[in-house]
């Protein structure tokens, strides 16, 4: 891949108080590419997405995404130039019901710009998102509350948002966490489905095996700390990252 | 043989969905019944009341849009405790329009609305990251401080205030024109609320970083709703300038902050319709009550007290839910 690459961290850094919580991570992301990004509890995965897409500010280092610094913007400003993500706690609107929770991004500056103005029925392109993340129609669990709806879906609502932005660069964070295997299973094409798209997809997951299976990349955190940076079967013998998941006999 | 309640609304509510509405005259009535009875109450009730009971629907007019006021700004994520702020401001704006450059109240009544809703927007600009108690608290205190500013710098008339302002050319004016506005701001807002913009204001109140997330800047949207809820509470009290010809410090008074929270409680929040109808019920309670001398207070108070307690949904959904269930009485097989 020679084109230049979608999204630069360099040596991005985040410290709360005396703690370290990223350190001088540096890692590129080229159009198209599935990076997954790994590490123990506390690694400092979730904060590296915070701080990509502006819910945090760095201490120090930049993000850069399409040749143009982005560090510390807005997150509103950061969605608009298409990252949209996703978060670990899932984040709906309780008291909607679940299409409604999809309006909201297909209300966005980012959307009218994107279709050009007026929209017309957002609650039909809401329907119809929710039912390609798998919320069966037939089974009208669209037009129920978010408050009521089970982990799975709410996991698939969060997901479906982030796509009716209609982003270039998705970040997922624990997607699959909480999840049976089955849901996982039948989330898995969904992401495999954007990426034929175009879309380009960062994934954070505990749950290697998926994550090696279909990243194509796979950047390994530990303590704030980048270790490891390559395709998964490289990273899945790092000695470092062996360490970090297993520990050491010492 | 035992009886039991059979829901059969379900025939009903398809039947007046949408469209299919129009078949029947039923249904049609069905649907605009509840919008036509506020219009048709608000056009009668002026002809058909003395002149002291035209006075308190004046102020259930007031303090309607208070509460309404209040409830947009609750139902965008801000909890107020301050609508004599918003009051006070379109009243001072009006009353000195008119006194130092004598425009006519036709004038400074729409042109007091926006500037009020401008000044108070503005002054809580800085505050609109703060969430909760913390924004209620800052509500609160900017009114009291304006006060003092008054009493001691002596501006505006000091402690006096100014009167002799110029009062609307008749009481029918005055109060054809409030209760207008009173249902405009009802069903305009009720209908904004409705819309994917209000759905954005409820978003921030359930979720504001899943809003942020989605590429909408909410402190915009946030500033938007608190425009629109200034410039309602400040009409309100342009208004009220010119019925009592004189503006002066009372306007700030916690009045005009606790009244219109204790209507949307009694009301029902969340619909404007509620906040409507607890000024409708709180209002003249409390001038009804007058009766009792110091106690009033005290049965004021009870009242409240029982209706929290009692319907803690508020009068209009608890109204809503029953209007829309239709149920008969079966007997029960055994």
């Amino acid at each position: 891949m020679n084109a230049a690459p979608l999204l630069q961290v360099v040596e991005l850094s985040k410290s709360f108080g005396g703690v370290q919580a990223v350190s001088r991570v540096t890692f590129d992301l080229h159009k198209g590419e599935l990076l997954g990004i790994i590490g123990p509890n506390g690694s400092g995965k979730t904060t590296t997405v915070n701080l990509i897409t502006g819910f945090v500010k760095a201490t120090s280092g930049s993000v850069i995404y399409q040749g143009r610094d982005i560090t510390s913007w807005a997150p509103h400003k950061i969605v608009r130039l298409g990252i949209a993500r996703t978060f670990q706690m899932v984040k709906p609107f309780y008291q909607l019901p679940a299409f409604k929770n999809i309006i909201i991004p297909l209300y966005s500056p980012r959307v009218k710009q994107l279709v050009g103005g007026k929209y017309g029925d957002r609650s039909a392109v809401a329907l119809d998102l929710l039912e390609e993340v798998g919320f069966e129609r037939d089974a009208q669990v669209a037009y129920k509350v978010a408050s009521v709806l089970p982990q799975g879906y709410l996991k698939r609502l969060e997901l479906a948002k982030a796509i009716a932005l209609q982003p270039d660069l998705i970040i997922l964070d624990e997607l699959f966490s909480g999840l049976s295997l089955a849901e996982v299973a039948s989330i898995i094409p969904i992401i495999e489905k954007l990426l034929v798209a175009g879309k380009t997809i960062i994934m954070i997951e505990h749950r290697l095996k998926e994550v090696f299976r279909i990243a194509h990349r796979v950047v390994v955190l530990n303590y704030g700390r980048l270790i490891a940076n390559g395709p998964s079967k490289e990273v899945m013998e790092n000695e470092e990252v062996k360490k970090a998941y297993l520990g050491s006999e010492d | 043989m035992k009886k039991r309640k059979e829901r059969i609304d379900r025939g009903i509510k398809v039947r007046s969905e949408d469209v299919f509405a129009l078949l029947s005259w039923k249904e049609m009535v069905y649907l605009s019944g509840p919008r036509l009875l506020p219009l048709i109450a608000c056009a009668l009730l002026p002809l058909v009341l003395g002149t002291y009971w035209q006075r308190v629907l004046l102020s259930v007019a007031v303090f309607g849009l208070l509460a309404i006021s209040w409830d947009i700004l609750a139902q965008s994520s801000m909890v107020s405790l301050g609508q004599a702020l918003f009051f006070g401001m379109g009243a001072y704006c009006s009353g000195a329009m008119n006194h130092y450059w004598g425009l006519s109240p036709f004038i400074t009544i729409p042109l007091a609305t926006i500037m009020g809703g401008v000044i108070c927007t503005t002054l809580l600009l800085p505050v609109l990251r703060l969430r909760g108690i913390y924004f209620a608290m800052v509500t609160l205190i900017i009114p009291l401080m304006l006060v003092r500013i008054i009493e001691a710098t002596k501006i505006l008339g000091g402690t006096e205030g100014i009167s002799g302002l110029t009062p609307l050319p008749s009481h029918w004016i005055e109060s054809y024109v409030s209760l207008a506005a009173l249902l405009a701001a009802l069903f305009g807002f009720r209908r904004l609320m409705d819309s994917d913009y209000g759905l954005v204001l409820k978003g921030i109140n359930d979720n504001d970083r899943s809003v942020m997330n989605a590429g909408i800047n909410i402190y915009w949207f946030k500033a938007q709703a608190l425009f629109l809820s200034s410039a309602v509470g400040a009409f309100a009290g342009a208004m009220m300038t010119h019925v009592y010809m004189f503006v002066g410090m009372p306007v700030f008074a916690l009045d005009y902050s606790i009244l219109p929270i204790a209507a949307v409680v009694v009301g029902g929040g969340g619909s404007l319709a509620g906040a409507v109808l607890g000024a409708f019920i709180l209002v003249p309670l409390s001038e009804a009550l007058r009766a009792l001398g110091g106690l009033r207070i005290v049965f004021y108070g009870a009242f409240l007290v029982f209706f929290i307690v009692a319907l803690p949904e508020g009068i209009f959904h608890f109204i809503t839910r029953k209007y829309h269930q239709f149920e008969r009485w079966v007997e029960v097989e055994k």
